[in-house]
């Protein structure tokens, strides 16, 4: 075992992995995060804070990752290399483990020109450090952990115990070079990887294909990222003006249309029928990716609507969840596991 | 070359509003090239400035001069005495110049006439962009000639992030992703295999974050054959 999280022990057991995303609050509300942490406690084997996603300032993923671990729920704390350099990184990761963090993902982030789409002002003028990229920070936590040593060169006192992660676009441009992007997170440290969004399951079948023919899913757990879709119109703009998401028209035509005009009861009812149909299209989502060789588990993305998930996985048959006791063993016994 | 833009007239009026002599001082290399703050420029702001202070009934005369080259003050030096007479110096130049200028000329102040915006090219009649970040430890040989350093928004070393959209970044329309490019280019040259090679972190300190460069060439021999003329002299 790398880490012992209870993540990396329900993948090894050979479970079909949950994880879910939180997202923290833009202010310093802790009790937003413990709120959260109470709705997704029991539906998921761990969840991921985000960091300052869309470039938007929230409250930290370090912290709010601390804050899960005190409410009995295993984080996954998200890593930008946007905002922090090399130093301050490795600084973090051992503040991080030290609290007892156990599982971390590392991404390259959202450009801060963002500002979560236009919608806030963001800061669009900062300065955006990249002193290395996602894989090279793979690299680094993996050094960390098996050799105790850092980037620079100088030991670690210990060794640094990190389940690590990483996000892969299966469908993003140009796409015959995304399997060598996953391959490199693979060759860099990837113990498990998330995925974009996947709403169109036959082309994400078909890239995995690929994955399988380069052994690719024997050597990290690939979990299928679900968004749970709000609406035709949320399903749209992905469409449209998020890289790598495409999104079939059947899934977008099964939302109802609502008349410029209607009355504000009439829009409320459409918005809960159409809440109540984004949940099921995750749930069929989440049982069609589940058939796919090599498909180890799920990312579930319900952005600022984290109460869909518990019916989600209820409805997807997943629960409960597994709980896999702790090992001294490189290689836990699966018949330790009580929900099997 | 160093590509500049013009500020606007009105950020220069209100800079040089505490002045009554000012040389507007272009430069006859790349601010030249790129319209930013040749001759032309230099005539062509120079009546504009006169104009708008005299719509004010102010007194202020402005002296237009450009130099061939404004990063080496062997090209600036003649000059020397009618930039020391002005109030202030308008730089056209690039901050290079303008920079030399700051350090020659100990009593006249520098105000930028231009912002200094990249290290690029000629991509049409009337566009330029940015092709190179002199971060002073070039990787381009790895990857087909395209530089992520200063062509992708992230600096990404090992490929493209998720926002890759039919060749462009997802930051702007007009953003080519240089990752796309370097992967065109690989696949042309049946090369895409080079690309599986992990990068590692790039070493900063010959970029501007180890601090002010600079390059000395003691095996060109001029500082000792210019001892040797003076000797001589």
């Amino acid at each position: 075992m790398k880490a012992e999280s209870n993540l990396e022990k329900v993948i090894d057991a050979g479970h079909f992995a949950v994880t879910a995303e939180l997202g923290p609050p833009m202010s310093s509300a802790g009790g937003v995060v413990r709120e959260k942490a109470d709705i997704l406690r029991g539906y998921a084997d761990a969840v991921n804070i985000t960091d300052c996603q869309t470039a938007v300032v929230r409250l930290s993923s370090i912290a709010s990752a601390a804050i899960l671990l005190q409410e009995g729920v295993e984080p996954v704390m998200q890593m930008t290399v946007r905002d922090r350099n090399r130093i301050a990184i490795q600084a973090d990761i051992l503040g991080a483990a030290a609290l007892g963090i156990k599982n971390c993902l590392c991404i390259a982030g959202d450009h801060q020109s963002f500002g979560a789409a236009g919608k806030l002002s963001g800061h669009p003028g900062a300065k955006n450090v990249y002193d290395i990229d996602s894989i090279q920070l793979l690299d680094i936590l993996r050094k960390m952990r098996d050799e105790s040593v850092q980037q620079g060169g100088d030991p670690l006192e210990c060794p640094t115990p990190l389940f690590i992660g990483a996000a892969w676009t299966p469908m993003g441009d140009p796409v015959d070079f995304r399997i060598v992007r996953l391959a490199k997170k693979v060759a860099a440290g990837a113990d498990f990887i998330q995925t974009q969004g996947i709403y169109d399951v036959k082309q994400f079948a078909d890239v995995m294909e690929h994955v399988r023919h380069r052994g690719l899913h024997e050597k990290t757990a690939i979990l299928a990222g679900i968004i749970v879709p709000k609406s035709a119109g949320m399903l749209r703009y992905m469409n449209a003006s998020v890289a790598g998401v495409s999104v079939p028209d059947e899934l977008i035509k099964r939302f109802p249309k609502v008349a410029k005009d209607a009355s504000p009861e009439e829009k409320k009812a459409a918005r809960a029928k159409s809440q109540e149909i984004g949940k099921q299209i995750a749930v069929e989502l989440i049982e069609q990716v589940r058939e796919i060789e090599g498909v180890r588990g799920v990312h579930i993305q319900a952005i600022e609507w984290e109460p869909a998930v518990p019916d989600i996985v209820k409805a997807a048959a997943l629960l409960p969840r597994p709980t896999v006791a702790p090992t001294d063993t490189d290689a836990p016994d699966p018949s330790v596991d009580s929900a099997s | 070359m160093i590509v500049v833009k013009q500020k606007e007239i009105d950020w220069i009026l209100d800079r040089l509003a505490s002045f009554h002599k000012v040389v507007v001082l272009g430069c006859g290399e790349c601010a030249t090239v790129c319209f930013g703050g040749g001759e032309r420029e230099v005539e062509e702001l120079c009546c504009a400035l006169q104009l708008a202070v005299q719509e004010k009934d102010e007194a202020a005369e402005f002296h237009g001069l450009t130099c061939e080259r404004v990063c080496d003050w062997e090209f600036v030096e003649p000059f020397a005495d009618t930039l020391r007479d002005a109030d202030a110096v308008l730089s056209l130049a690039c901050g290079a110049g303008s920079n030399l200028l700051a350090d020659k000329l100990e009593t006249v102040r520098v105000i930028p006439g231009v912002d200094t915006i990249f290290l690029g090219a000629n991509a049409g009649p009337d566009r330029w962009t940015e092709m190179c970040a002199a971060c002073g430890d070039c990787i381009i040989d790895q990857t087909f000639g395209i530089c992520p350093v200063a062509r992708c928004a992230k600096t990404l070393m090992n490929g493209p992030c998720g926002g890759s959209k039919d060749g462009m970044c997802e930051i702007r329309d007009d953003v080519e992703c240089a990752w796309a490019k370097i992967v065109e280019r690989a696949r042309a040259l049946g090369r895409l295999d080079e690309l599986e090679r992990i990068i590692p972190p790039k070493d900063w300190s010959t970029a501007r974050d180890g601090g002010q460069r600079a390059l000395e060439r003691a095996d060109l021999g001029i500082r000792r054959l210019c001892t040797e003329d003076l000797d001589e002299g």
